[in-house]
């Protein structure tokens, strides 16, 4: 449970803010009352001073966690590397040549094409995401807790999954987009890009008295694919952070159950420990899901469909 | 959760991983997987040419104990032939040798049966030439009677 004299709705509100930090303009009035005399670039100390930031605020939390474990995976690959040798191979260089032929199985199973930069995206992605949704596991309030204390502040926000800032899921999905489009557009030129949204699903007539229907067939393929195309990287970014934000949502909830007696406290534990070791297939089933999506929008985007 | 700059943070973070797994990360541990797999495989067929190696091996070593033995055997046989061959020609050999010997001493034996008949025949002359002086009282010439004698003696 959190600091004393904090309602389960706080606890729960504290434990889902980011740490944001961003400018605060002239005139503000701060959460404690205090009116802000120039812009000034500060932490956020309320959900909606965090609001107030607008776009050019940064999670320090989520870029801080997402960047120390895509660099603690960095180490790891690195160790790999320099233990490689066409030998047996031994503990981690073992583990991580067993990841890697697994994503190398999956994309060539789904991705026919020749393209250097797919596999190691995906191995980028299953790795790191996974990375990524493994720090839900760790109890809710041992990190914000040590961070609160190391910060001098018992109201000091810190959330430690990436994956449950909307910012970070869609941030991945939507570079995927960007390299969707540009791969359309490199594989099938940008005729043929703009033909695919266009001439499906619905193949517009081109001779005879129906060619005044093709302007109408047209827009509605238009607007079709456009969509399904739009749906692409929103599905794919708010489908890793529904998962993992649910999950993160559980587990705060089953912390509340700890200040609540020694029944629900009972009960806590055992709820945790099942929430848990369900999560371990969760978050490895979201990190694996992310990665094979992304592979087939690949694959998709340079497949020439003939119609 | 409001959409702000993380976004674009996250985007450039992930870009820069993906940076780092293409360049460092796969190349370097696809081209040593792949190599252990063709060593592998080069050891798998290296053992699969081995089997084949020795099964052949084995063939040949049979074949060549086959002919070995049946050289064996036609050696012995060569041997015994031969063995019979020299038998035969020693005991050829013996036999004419036999014979030769056998010859010799008859023909020695005829000689001495001759020298005993002559010496024989000198002695019975004188004893008839004895004999008949006896029954006559006197001598007889020798010379008048030798024809008389030697007739008697070749009678004998």
């Amino acid at each position: 449970m959190a600091s004393e004299g904090q309602t389960s709705t706080e606890y729960i509100q504290h434990h889902l803010q980011n740490l944001a930090y961003g400018k605060l303009e002239a005139g503000y009035t701060r959460a404690d009352g205090s009116v802000v005399t120039q812009d000034t670039w500060t932490i956020a100390h309320s959900a909606q001073e965090a609001a107030d930031m607008g776009f050019w605020a940064i999670h320090l939390d989520t870029l801080g966690w997402s960047i120390a474990l895509a660099l603690i995976l960095g180490f790891v690959f690195r160790k790999a590397i320099a233990g490689a040798n066409t030998g047996t191979p031994k503990g981690v260089q073992s583990f991580v040549e067993l990841i890697v032929d697994f994503v190398n199985g999956t994309v060539t199973d789904i991705f026919h094409h020749k393209n250097r930069v797919i596999a190691p995206m995906a191995l980028t992605i299953f790795t790191w995401v996974f990375m990524m949704n493994l720090m839900d596991l760790i109890p809710v309030d041992w990190l914000p807790q040590v961070a609160a204390a190391a910060a001098g502040d018992p109201h000091f926000y810190f959330k430690v999954v990436p994956t449950t800032d909307p910012n970070a899921t869609m941030g991945m999905a939507l570079t995927v987009f960007a390299l969707m489009v540009f791969y359309s557009i490199t594989q099938k030129g940008f005729i043929g890009f703009i033909k695919e949204l266009t001439m499906h699903p619905f193949a517009p007539p081109t001779k005879g008295a129906a060619i005044v229907l093709a302007p109408l067939m047209i827009a509605i393929n238009f607007i079709l694919e456009t969509v399904s195309l739009i749906a692409k990287p929103i599905s794919l970014g708010l489908r890793l952070f529904g998962n993992m934000y649910a999950g993160e949502m559980i587990f705060i909830l089953i912390a509340l159950m700890f200040g609540a007696g020694a029944l629900m406290a009972g009960m806590g534990f055992f709820l945790q420990m099942g929430w848990a070791i369900f999560h371990i297939l969760v978050i490895t089933l979201q990190a694996f899901v992310f990665m094979v999506l992304t592979i087939v929008y690949m694959a998709m985007a340079h497949d020439v469909e003939e119609h | 959760m409001n959409i702000n700059l993380t976004l674009i943070g996250q985007s450039v973070t992930f870009i820069a991983f993906i940076w780092f797994c293409m360049k460092f990360v796969w190349p370097a541990l696809i081209s040593v997987m792949e190599e252990r797999e063709k060593k592998i495989a080069d050891g798998l067929e290296a053992a699969d040419r081995a089997d084949k190696d020795l099964e052949l091996a084995q063939k040949k070593a049979g074949e060549t104990l086959t002919e070995a033995k049946q050289q064996a055997a036609e050696i012995i046989e060569q041997a015994n032939k031969r063995a019979n061959q020299i038998v035969d020609e020693a005991k050829d050999q013996a036999r004419a040798e036999g014979d030769r010997l056998k010859v010799a001493a008859q023909a020695e034996i005829e000689q001495e049966a001759n020298r005993a008949k002559e010496e024989l025949r000198a002695k019975v002359a004188t004893l008839a030439l004895a004999g008949a002086e006896k029954v006559l009282g006197n001598t007889i010439d020798a010379n008048a009677h030798n024809d008389l004698v030697d007739k008697l003696a070749a009678e004998l």
